[in-house]
């Protein structure tokens, strides 16, 4: 019996989340921007795929630790992760502060990727700068591969490089 | 002579048209936001163009603002000039919020003593009996309505202030309003009397009229299902009119009705 259950498991296992070891390590270049004005952009990494009913959100940083959640009001500036689930997405587990010029790291936890059938999807990165610009940036990955692999793609205003590596 | 009288009453059916020519408005400042709380103030205004100020100002009275749970809301730091009206939104719920008046009226013409009048601008039905006097033939009564209205969501888009009275000319979105992107179609139904309206003829024209030489006007009528689908060229503020004809009136007397419906619609970068 304990054996069959298990074994449902394991089964279960293999076709609705990837590897459980799997990770996602995902690096952001901020570019440094010589304006005379400059504040540090939100930005919202996520995961899309067609058909997916929402879209997982890995990461969000904004201004998330002002009095009254004010940071809050200028979320919907990034537009596209807000109309596609933002507005909708419980964040509370996956914010962060805003990120100054450079290359920034991103360790995504296999929580965050709890869930996600096996399979190919587009890491979508999106930055918006309070009285700046907004870019998306968008690649595919694949998730439950038994390979590593890492995609890279380039801004061209609010973001660089950003470069992902999925590891079974 | 019988020929310059119906002339004479073209001219007095065509006043009504006339007196619309200038496009009135609302404007939101903002339409999709974030955040705990929030405000949006808004222009009310009736322009030739869109959305500029300088013709009258929309008064007030008859605006309302409905919070996403159906309530209705103040209407804050209201103030009219001459070119426009302002108010404030305080956005104390999430949701979509429905900012808009209605507006219902009546236009008529009587013959007495050989000589053809017309009701005074603004009269209502119910002020009918007294405005024509005993004796008075060729009676014509026209009854006019028209929704004027606007949503901006705070939060996740809902969907209970569509809630359809059943009267009039009504807008039954199945693309949330406020969910329009550039280079994607949406798709909005029409219903008159709670029934779908087909055949009616919608008009959409971009802002910013200002600075173009066309008014670059999207024209297009609604499908058996009183089903229309733009697809939006840009980003932008939009204006759309519906309007239809016909003589379901429920005001005793009148033979026509002519109904109109009136959106401010913001469309966004993909």
């Amino acid at each position: 019996m304990r054996v069959t259950v298990l074994f449902a498991l394991a089964g279960l296992a293999s076709y609705t989340t990837p590897a459980a070891a799997e990770s996602l390590d995902i690096t952001v270049n901020v570019p440094r921007l010589s304006v005379a004005e400059y504040h540090r952009p939100y930005v919202a990494i996520w995961l899309e795929k067609p058909g997916m009913p929402s879209i997982r959100t890995l990461a969000v940083w904004y201004d998330h630790d002002m009095r009254n959640n004010e940071g809050r009001k200028w979320l919907s500036d990034l537009r596209t992760w807000w109309r596609k689930g933002g507005r909708s997405a419980q964040i509370d587990g996956v914010t962060g502060a805003t990120r100054a010029p450079g290359p920034q790291r991103l360790t995504v936890p296999s929580s965050s990727l709890k869930g996600l059938a096996a399979g190919d999807y587009q890491l979508v990165v999106e930055a918006a700068r309070e009285v700046g610009g907004r870019e998306t940036v968008r690649m595919p990955i694949t998730l439950g591969s038994k390979r590593s692999a890492t995609a890279r793609a380039e801004g061209k205003s609010e973001l660089g490089a950003v470069i992902a590596t999925v590891k079974p | 002579m019988k020929f310059r009288i119906a002339l004479a009453a073209a001219a007095l059916l065509s006043l009504p048209a006339a007196v619309q020519a200038h496009n009135a408005w609302i404007l939101p400042s903002s339409t999709v936001l974030s955040g705990d709380e929030s405000w949006v103030t808004v222009d009310a205004a009736v322009s030739n163009d869109l959305f500029y100020f300088n013709h009258n100002a929309l008064r007030l009275d008859n605006m309302q603002v409905w919070r996403p749970d159906g309530s209705e809301a103040e209407l804050e730091n209201q103030n009219t000039g001459h070119y426009r009206s302002t108010f404030d939104v305080h956005l104390d719920q999430q949701g979509t919020w429905k900012i808009g008046f209605e507006r219902k009226g009546i236009f008529g013409r009587y013959t007495l003593d050989g000589k053809q009048q017309r009701l005074p601008r603004g009269a209502s039905a119910d002020q009918l009996e007294s405005l024509i006097p005993a004796g008075a033939t060729d009676v014509q009564i026209s009854e006019n309505a028209m929704r004027n209205e606007t949503f901006v969501t705070l939060g996740a888009p809902t969907e209970t202030v569509f809630k359809p009275s059943g009267k009039g000319l009504e807008f039954l979105p199945v693309t949330h309003p406020n969910d329009l992107v550039a280079g994607e179609p949406a798709l909005f139904r029409f219903i008159i009397d709670g029934q779908p309206a087909a055949g009616l003829k919608v008009v959409v024209t971009p802002g910013g009229s200002r600075y173009r030489n066309s008014l670059d006007q999207i024209a297009l009528e609604t499908n058996a299902a009183g089903e229309v689908s733009i697809t939006w060229p840009q980003p932008g503020m939009y204006w759309l009119e519906a309007e239809a004809e016909d003589g379901n009136s429920t005001i005793p007397g009148a033979t026509e009705r002519r109904l109109g419906y009136v959106s401010t619609l913001e469309v966004m970068t993909p």
